[in-house]
């Protein structure tokens, strides 16, 4: 038994704490003092609360980096998990930007807690290498997102959104959780670098001629975790929550939902991947396949882009427009994993990263919009550059980000991803997988252009009179837009971090 | 005064005219109208006068290239800047001159967009000078392919009533045939790096031409004879079509007919020299010993030409169409001459001279059919002019009752072009059969048909327009005034001038006849 | 170095227009007008200044070190000429657009945008920023037909940007290859130019970047975007888009497929249906294009249809120039893409905007009863002058490009030269034709006095004329200008590969 130094402990998830104190003061706020005000008040409030801690638990994570392992990967700290622990808190308050002129809820407290608690569980699911501290914060922030979803009351769509996401949720934890178990079960250990290395020693014990035989045990457990993980990242053919789940939630949630888990979530799965499965990678190279989760995650992959961007394009609504492009993102950046390398990871960090703020931005628009005019229908925004002329602007950047348009950060994201995929396999074997991905990105343009189309080219009925937008979300929009603009222009500036993180974290 | 461009000069006159006369096309009215004719006039006796100037400074002793420029331009497709007249650009650019003012007096009458008209004559002086003296093909074609436009625009908008069929027309035929040329100059560029056509003309002589074109080309599945007729026949059909021989003349007529009288003056004045220029200046010097290995057919080409359209001439109805047929006969004897002259002679001194004969004729007779001509149209014009656009052979009858004077000097007119003694019709057609008998003897015997058929239209002429009773729709017709009376005096007196003492051209064009006539080996 | 400014100025321009007050159309026009007349003065300097036509690296620095990426602009001759024509024609775009009445404020900063993109194509020294601007190029393109286009602007405007990204994107595939296969170390033009790709790997790199820009240069059978886009732009899109656009596609191919690949050019050791190597085949496809767009072109009833397939025809020449990999034909096709560029504009601007604008139809047999020689004289002359210069009319511009082209080809491939002979006589009828049909028809009634009388040519439209005319002539008079640059720029290192090649 090792013993437990709880100090230590507590200075490293010192962030976290920080997150979880102004979780309870909005909550203790909002129920204690403003439970007559008016939400938008309460909102307000509860937004600053919730800021000021994501933001004091940023300085801390920028002020006293520290690299830390603590019970063999139970609670790490390095520049990466800081680093993308940072993004994640910065995502939490630009999506607390957006919902703060939200009119959904009354239960103004809960919804902004439930956002703490989610980002919590984000922050520790980046900063674990055990199975079992993943599986409990991906169990944290599954919960509070599903509660977030369903906090529309008034909506029976944002019930039934839910409810589906919550069983595919519970779905994706049972295979998770069986997958773990297998995973436990063959190498005595959570640890993801002692089962690395119980594979490894697998391997090497001969009890196989060859590498290309997996043992069964593992091929489930590998399986499993991609089934389950998949669900998480609304990779196809697991995809069938994302569209509803969009859809239905509340914008904000949506917004949420769409940006900072999906950061965390690919964090995380890379990580298990790697770390974890290093040694059944297997290679999904052109004409030399070789089984492992590479392959597995190949063909989920290729699914996901080709699904993803072939039903956007038969959309009428702009939410699910965007889940499916969602899934079609989570195709491009699932080619990092079956890259597998230093470079893709950062390439991967980086495009999860812009993606997560052109995601975040685009929602935030579809908010304003579906506020004024009551719905997403893409005829909604017909016109809506005369309406509301920079919201256009800015919405047009973020699609174009999205469907990888240079100088935006979605182009170098794409660009830096599929120049580390090619380079991670000897004489391009994975060079299918990049013309595919460049391919359906070249369809993606269709329909991005088929909404800027609505709100450039189209006239807008005749009745309708300009888009009053709120002006903190139209900072926060105009923010993010601004990042992806400078983030494509001059990449370096994250990349940088980026760079130097994964290479002192050595994966 | 040699440094000085003259010949820049020259081409740049029509060119500054024609912007000048364009400029001040914003107005309307008659006195602008007259502004605009008035101007181009003047600008035209300008580059007469410079002509005249030319002219007299030119050594006529000498045959070699004078007044020339030489100024690179794109050394990468080895194209310079070259011009320079010898006594056959020099009688060329004479006969321009003077066509132009005749054109433009003939088409005083033309009412619409007065100014584009004019500055569209002067566009085409400036190409026909470009075209007589440019030495380099490059520019040289540009000049043959620009004089196109202002001739396709002159027909297309001030002609008769079938203008667009006859203007289309005749692009067309001459399009191709540019293409052709211009596709066989590519090839010879391709072989020799040149474009110069004195150089070309050099290496011709030194027979280097041909076999280079055909090891540079590299066309192995021909062989060297066919590779050179092939380029050969390219260039060919560019300057056949434009003089025109027979068959490819088809354009002629109607193009002659529908244009307005005018511009048919310079049609048929200079435009047509610039085919027989051509066959002078290209193709004798540079493709000699092709046209010498098909020189029966060409000689039967051009009997065809000569003796076919005087019997077309004969069945016309309409004075132009008359006018028109007549015109490729005269062009057909200098053809005639042309070919004959190419007749190989080994070495024998009597036929050099008979050669010198021919090649003297086709010269003058070159100047005197422009001459003659441009004066014979310019008559028609005035005759339109009175009936009120009527030009049929058998419209009018028995003039010389009302119009004596016009009769009279339409007559010389006539006379000069059937060849009288006396009229410079006669010294060209005289000297070109001289030359041609001995050299290819059938080919001039059968072409006395031709001189037969051209007897009788032309005194048809005479006989139905001008004798005979008197149509009396045309009692009241008046005669000459005294300003067309001046104006055509210097034609009239030109053409006797020429028929009495033709030497005042041989003289200027002897020595670059003999020198082109020696160039010729065989 | 002041050349970069050119893209500056030109985004500048486009900021500066989003955020002038509403309803002030003619500062806007003024503004943008200025705009390209100072980055056209700053090309002019560069040109007469910059004699060699040597590269002159403009600035280089440091962009994305890790990836070995850098902001390198430079130029060299032929680089120098097209940044020339740009400027050209963007001028005259402005001055052709100058009656845009909707949304001008809009129409002119993505017209900037579109300008300073292709200007930072010509520049770009670093393939990753030749990229960069090249899909920069696609978005302004999108919106100037989709929203002040006419005849089926949106599915003109959805066809023209999916191809051009299609082809982008074939484009990436094969640089992001080269890239990785270089070591990943950097993407300047130079240093991939110099890296020994292996023979297999330029077999396939080669036919996929040089078919990707070959989309945008309207090769056929890729060129179907052309005619629509260029039917459905309005004029001054049309001006670009034939003007500069097409020649992005163009420069691409000479500048990065050949120059990276040339390998990809030889011999495959075997022949298919008579055809030896990626040269011959896309020689072939670019006969055929010179033919088939210029017969195309002969049966359009739409005026506006006749230019865009009149376009795919000249874009033929430009390709069969650069294949037939001799000095003269790759020089003749870079005259030929500035000497289309401007006839192409300059045949759009008669066509959209002095009589489209005017007489409110393009169909020909419509055209041809307003007797429009007389109703507006100066687009006839315009219109004339234009098709003479193209149908190559020695004198002009087009001549000389063609001319050189021909010898190349004849040289290179006797047999598609004949064949392009056909295609030139094509080319004099259908501009012939044309010209009839919508110029000098007879007129079968004498216009009747319901019809009220066309606006006369603005003086805008006469200048934005004259400066096309100008440059078509100066340069069909003395292609020297041109090829004093553009020799010594095929003979730098950057075309080592190429001369050691296949070279002729």
């Amino acid at each position: 038994m090792i013993a437990i130094f709880h100090a230590p402990l507590l200075q490293l998830a010192l962030p976290e704490v920080i997150v979880v104190c102004a979780a309870l003061l909005v909550l203790a706020m909002d129920i204690l003092f403003l439970r007559t005000c008016r939400t938008r008040i309460r909102f307000a409030v509860a937004a600053a609360i919730a800021s000021a801690g994501c933001a004091g638990a940023i300085l801390r994570l920028l002020l006293a980096p520290e690299q830390a392992n603590f019970l063999n990967g139970t609670l790490v700290a390095n520049p990466l998990t800081h680093l993308v622990q940072i993004a994640l808190l910065v995502l939490t308050i630009l999506t607390l930007g957006i919902s703060v002129d939200s009119t959904f809820t009354e239960h103004v407290g809960e919804f902004v807690l439930l956002l703490l608690i989610a980002t919590v569980g984000m922050m520790f699911l980046v900063g674990s290498q055990d199975l079992l501290v993943i599986f409990i914060s991906l169990e944290l922030l599954s919960l509070s997102l599903y509660i977030l979803t369903a906090l529309d009351k008034r909506s029976a769509r944002s019930s039934e959104a839910a409810l589906k996401y919550f069983l595919f949720g519970g779905m994706s934890a049972a295979f998770l959780l069986f997958g773990f178990s297998l995973l436990y079960g063959f190498s005595h250990s959570t640890s993801l670098a002692e089962i690395a290395s119980a594979i490894h020693a697998f391997h090497l014990g001969g009890s196989h001629i060859h590498g290309s035989q997996l043992n069964p045990l593992l091929a489930i457990a590998i399986v499993t975790t991609v089934i389950g993980f998949g669900f998480k990242v609304a990779a196809a053919p697991f995809h069938f929550w994302a569209p509803d789940v969009y859809e239905g939630a509340p914008a904000p949630s949506a917004a949420f939902i769409a940006s900072g888990s999906k950061v965390a979530s690919f964090f995380i799965f890379f990580q298990i991947l790697v770390v974890g499965f290093a040694g059944a990678e297997g290679s999904a190279a052109w004409s030399r396949i070789v089984p492992g989760w590479v392959p597995a995650l190949a063909i989920v992959a290729a699914l996901s882009m080709l699904l993803g961007n072939l039903v956007a394009i038969v959309q009428r609504s702009a939410r699910r427009l965007l889940a499916y492009s969602a899934i079609a993102h989570a195709g491009y950046m699932l080619l990092a994993m079956v890259a597998h390398t230093q470079q893709s990871f950062a390439a991967l960090l980086y495009y999860v990263v812009t993606y997560a703020l052109a995601t975040l931005g685009a929602f935030g628009v579809v908010a304003v919009v579906e506020k004024q005019t009551g719905s997403d229908q893409l005829s909604n925004f017909d016109g809506l550059s005369r309406r509301a002329p920079v919201l256009s602007f800015c919405l047009f950047i973020f699609l174009l980000s999205l469907a990888g348009i240079p100088p935006l950060a979605g182009f170098f994201g794409k660009f830096y991803l599929f120049a580390s995929v090619l380079a991670a396999s000897s004489s391009l074997g994975l060079l299918w997988l990049v013309v595919l991905a460049i391919a359906m990105s070249a369809v993606s343009l269709y329909y991005y252009l088929q909404v800027l189309k609505r709100v450039y080219v189209a006239s807008p009925a005749a009745d309708v009179e300009k888009i009053q937008s709120p002006r903190l979300s139209r900072l926060v929009i105009v923010l993010l837009a601004g990042a992806v603009v400078l983030l494509g222009c001059a990449p370096h500036l994250l990349l940088r971090w980026i760079l130097e993180a994964v290479r002192v974290a050595g994966l | 005064m040699i440094a000085f461009p003259w010949i820049t000069v020259l081409t740049s006159v029509p060119i500054a005219g024609a912007l000048v006369v364009l400029g001040i096309g914003g107005g309307v009215g008659e006195r602008n109208k007259n502004l605009a004719r008035g101007l181009a006039l003047a600008f035209s006796f300008l580059a007469l006068g410079l002509t005249l100037f030319l002219w007299h400074h030119f050594n006529s002793a000498s045959g070699a290239l004078q007044f020339q420029e030489r100024y690179p331009w794109i050394p990468a497709l080895g194209v310079e800047y070259r011009v320079g007249i010898d006594g056959l650009g020099l009688l060329m650019l004479l006969l321009t001159s003077i066509v132009v003012p005749i054109g433009m007096l003939a088409s005083w009458q033309i009412q619409e967009r007065v100014p584009l008209y004019f500055s569209l004559v002067l566009l085409l002086q400036a190409c026909l000078f470009g075209t007589f003296t440019a030495l380099n093909f490059f520019h040289w074609f540009i000049f043959w392919e620009l004089s196109l436009i202002p001739a396709f625009f002159l027909i297309k908008l001030w002609g008769g009533p079938r203008r667009t069929s006859a203007a289309t027309q005749f692009l067309v035929y001459t399009m191709v045939g540019s293409i052709a040329l211009l596709l066989a100059f590519l090839a010879i560029f391709l072989a020799t790096g040149k474009f110069d056509f004195i150089d070309l003309a050099g290496l011709a002589q030194n027979g280097q031409l041909m076999p280079a074109v055909v090891r540079n080309l590299g066309w192995h599945r021909f062989t060297p004879e066919h590779v050179a007729l092939m380029i050969f026949a390219g260039a060919f059909l560019g300057f056949a079509v434009k003089v025109p021989l027979v068959p490819f003349h088809t354009w002629l007529p109607s193009a002659y007919s529908e244009a307005p009288t005018g511009t048919t003056i310079l049609l048929t004045g200079a435009m047509s020299k610039m085919g027989l220029y051509g066959f002078l200046r290209i193709l004798l010097p540079i493709f000699g010993a092709e046209m010498q290995q098909v020189l029966t057919p060409l000689l039967w080409l051009a009997v065809a030409t000569i003796v076919l359209s005087a019997y077309a001439a004969l069945v016309q109805k309409d004075l132009k169409r008359i006018f028109a047929y007549s015109s490729i006969n005269h062009l057909g004897y200098c053809l005639l001459g042309i070919f004959a002259v190419l007749k190989f002679t080994g070495g024998d001194v009597a036929l050099t001279a008979e050669k010198y004969a021919a090649m003297n004729g086709v010269l003058l007779q070159m100047f005197n059919h422009g001459l003659t001509a441009a004066t014979l149209f310019w008559f028609v014009a005035m005759l339109e002019k009175r009936s009120g656009g009527l030009r049929g052979l058998n419209d009018f009858g028995g003039l010389r009752k009302v119009m004596p004077v016009f009769a009279g000097l339409m007559g010389i007119a006539l006379f000069s072009s059937l060849g009288l003694p006396g009229l410079n019709g006669f010294v060209g057609e005289f000297l070109i059969f001289k030359g041609s008998f001995p050299l290819a003897t059938w080919a001039a015997a059968l072409s006395v048909f031709g001189l037969l058929a051209t007897a009788i239209f032309i005194l048809g002429i005479l006989q139905r327009v001008f004798s005979g009773a008197l149509n009396t729709t045309w009692a009241a017709m008046p005669d000459l005034t005294t300003g067309e009376r001046l104006a055509l005096a210097p034609a009239i007196g030109l053409m006797f001038a020429l028929g009495l003492y033709p030497q005042w051209v041989l003289a200027v064009v002897n020595s670059t006849v003999m020198q082109m006539v020696q160039q010729l080996k065989f | 170095m002041m050349l970069a400014w050119t893209i500056y100025i030109s985004f500048l321009g486009a900021l500066a227009l989003l955020l002038l007050p509403k309803g002030s159309a003619t500062l806007a026009r003024s503004l943008a007008l200025l705009t390209t007349i100072v980055t056209f003065a700053i090309t002019l300097t560069a040109f007469v200044q910059h004699r060699t036509g040597a590269l002159l690296t403009v600035t280089q620095k440091s962009w994305i070190p890790s990836l070995g990426i850098e902001y390198h602009l430079a130029a060299d001759g032929i680089s120098l000429i097209l940044l020339l024509l740009t400027g050209i024609i963007a001028i005259a775009g402005i001055l052709f657009s100058w009656n845009i009445e909707r949304r001008v404020q809009e129409f002119f900063a993505f017209y900037l945008l579109l300008i300073g993109a292709v200007y930072g194509v010509f520049l770009s020294y670093d393939l990753f920023l030749l990229f960069v601007f090249y899909e920069i190029v696609i978005i302004p393109k999108y919106f100037l037909i989709a929203i002040w286009g006419s005849t089926r602007r949106e599915y003109g405007a959805m066809k023209l940007a999916l191809y051009s990204f299609i082809g982008s994107a074939m484009v990436l595939v094969g640089l992001l290859a080269a890239y990785i296969v270089a070591g990943a170390k950097s993407m300047a033009l130079e240093d991939l130019a110099r890296f020994p790709f292996p023979l297999h790997f330029q077999m396939w790199a080669f036919p996929l970047v040089f078919v990707g820009f070959a989309i945008l240069a309207g090769m056929w059978p890729f060129h179907t975007w052309a005619p629509t886009g260029h039917v459905a732009a309005p004029t001054a899109a049309s001006m670009l888009l034939a003007g500069v656009v097409m020649k992005l596609g163009a420069y691409g191919c000479l500048r990065v497929a050949m120059t990276l690949f040339p390998l990809g050019l030889g011999p495959w050791g075997f022949h298919v249906l008579g055809l030896g190597s990626w040269r011959d085949v896309f020689a072939l496809l670019a006969v055929i294009g010179i033919v088939y767009g210029a017969l195309v072109a002969l049966v359009q009833k739409d005026f506006k249809f006749v230019i865009g397939y009149s376009s795919i025809s000249h874009m033929g020449f430009i390709l069969l120039g650069l294949m037939t990999l001799n000095q003269l034909g790759l020089a003749g096709a870079v005259v030929q893409m500035f000497s289309h560029g401007v006839l192409a504009g300059l045949l759009f601007a008669v066509v959209g905007r002095m009589v489209y604008d005017r007489a409110h139809t393009r169909d020909l047999a419509t055209l041809g009863p307003m007797n429009l020689n007389k109703a507006i004289p100066f687009a006839a002359v315009t219109f004339v002058v234009a098709g003479m210069a193209s149908m190559g009319l020695p004198g002009f511009s087009g001549f000389v490009a063609e001319l050189m082209i021909l010898i190349g080809a004849w040289r290179a491939f006797p047999l598609f030269a004949v064949c392009v002979g056909i295609g030139i006589v094509a080319g004099v009828a259908y501009i012939w034709r044309a010209m009839q049909q919508a110029f000098f028809a007879e007129a079968g009634v004498e216009p009747t006095s319901m019809q009220p009388p066309l606006p006369p040519i603005s003086i805008p439209e006469r200048l934005g004329a004259i400066l096309l005319i100008g440059a078509s002539v100066a340069v069909g008079l003395y292609p020297q200008m041109l090829l004093n640059v553009i020799l010594p720029a095929l003979h730098s290192p950057l075309f080592d590969g190429l001369r050691k090649g296949s070279w002729q």
